[in-house]
């Protein structure tokens, strides 16, 4: 039998102090994601059917190298924050919630190392 | 996850028809959602049929003629029948509104009425605010100062302050936003809904506050303000045209100004 009140239960274990930075990432990321994913997805659609030397050569530019890495780190960690935010709305039970949202993050870190390690690799292979 | 379908007790069934006694040209048939706790039947869309030439204008008096002259039984919360009071929030043809201002010719074919969503239903048409309201009480609505005017004056506040709680002030916590917020539906154990944080922007907004830090140290919370994604579905469906998504982003606003 529970005799907590409704004020109790409203009042919970009070704010957690955090989400501030995780919404600003959220937007930040959008929009550097506008330039980076058009200028990204407009290299790779002129790449996708050129010869492997050819991508190669566009990557040998620091610019261009520089330009990717970061358009993988915006990709995962606004795709990560998206993720959280999903989890969060979705899955009441906070220890299934806690799991999901730490495999997701790991799976974003992990993700995102391969895809930098791999442009690295192609740069600094020539 | 998520409950999709509601539990099989709470599964709405096919009630009831009430035909009209008096026939006339204007005839409307209003589905009514029944629920009686003392029962253990599940809940039923009653049908009434009313003849408008007989009837008020608003959803309300139909409401009040099928409980007057057809079914004294039938259960629902009114009193200024003006849109002052918010008693009669109800989901009513699909949109959350006040029973009282919400015309009967607005609506077009047959209008389903039923009780604010994604609440417990107490009786009918009634639903449990309970929690609602201590949500709201937890945000301390109530001016917070730690200066005291001289004992003979009134604390002051000038034209451009006092506009700045035009839109705000007007909210009648009817919680008819709070109710179709779709993150409240998920997560309304946490997040605070759309009346409750218009309200506390209402007191971060108002110059005469002292407590505007402490009021946005307890919103920091990724489930008490966070879980709006800026559906719209408040400001939408405000009877009162309010916009409780803007009082929301003016709130995120106030958070990042405060790491400036």
């Amino acid at each position: 039998m529970k005799f907590e009140t409704d004020l109790h239960r409203a009042k919970g274990l009070g704010s957690a102090k955090r989400g501030l930075i995780h919404w600003m990432a959220q937007r930040v990321t959008a929009v550097a994601l506008i330039p980076l994913g058009i200028w990204f997805v407009g290299a790779f659609l002129l790449l996708i059917f050129a010869p492997f030397d050819q991508a190669r050569l566009w990557l040998s530019s620091p610019w261009v190298v520089t330009a990717t890495i970061l358009f993988v780190l915006a990709l995962f960690y606004h795709g990560c924050l998206g993720m959280q935010g999903i989890w969060e709305d979705y899955i009441p039970h906070e220890g299934t919630r806690w799991g999901v949202i730490l495999a997701t993050k790991f799976l974003g870190i992990f993700l995102s190392l391969v895809s930098i390690v791999s442009i690295l690799k192609v740069y600094l292979n020539p | 996850m998520v409950q999709l379908r509601l539990p099989p007790k709470s599964r709405l069934q096919k009630g009831k028809t009430y035909s009209s006694l008096s026939q006339g040209p204007e005839m409307k048939l209003f589905h009514v959602y029944r629920y009686d706790p003392d029962s253990e039947d599940n809940p039923r869309l009653d049908t009434y049929e009313i003849n408008l030439k007989e009837c008020g204008p608003m959803v309300l008096d139909a409401l009040i003629k099928i409980k007057n002259e057809v079914d004294t039984t039938l259960t629902f919360r009114r009193s200024c029948r003006e849109g002052i009071c918010g008693s009669c929030a109800m989901n009513i043809d699909g949109t959350n509104t006040l029973a009282c201002i919400k015309p009967i010719e607005d609506c077009k074919g047959d209008i389903k009425v039923t009780p604010l969503p994604h609440l417990y239903v107490v009786k009918d048409l009634v639903a449990d605010l309970s929690f609602a309201y201590a949500q709201y009480t937890s945000i301390k609505p109530w001016l917070q100062a730690d200066s005291s005017p001289a004992p003979d004056k009134e604390r002051l506040q000038s034209p451009e302050e006092r506009k700045k709680l035009d839109g705000l002030w007007e909210c009648i916590l009817c919680f008819c936003c709070t109710t179709s917020c779709p993150s409240y539906w998920w997560s309304g154990d946490k997040y605070l809904g759309p009346a409750t944080l218009l309200q506390s922007y209402r007191w971060i907004a108002d110059s005469r506050d002292d407590a505007t830090g402490e009021r946005l140290d307890d919103l920091e919370d990724p489930f008490k303000l966070y879980r709006c994604h800026t559906i719209m579905n408040c400001t939408n469906t405000c009877p009162k045209n309010l916009n409780p998504a803007k009082a929301i982003g003016e709130i995120k606003k106030k958070m990042v100004e405060r790491i400036d």
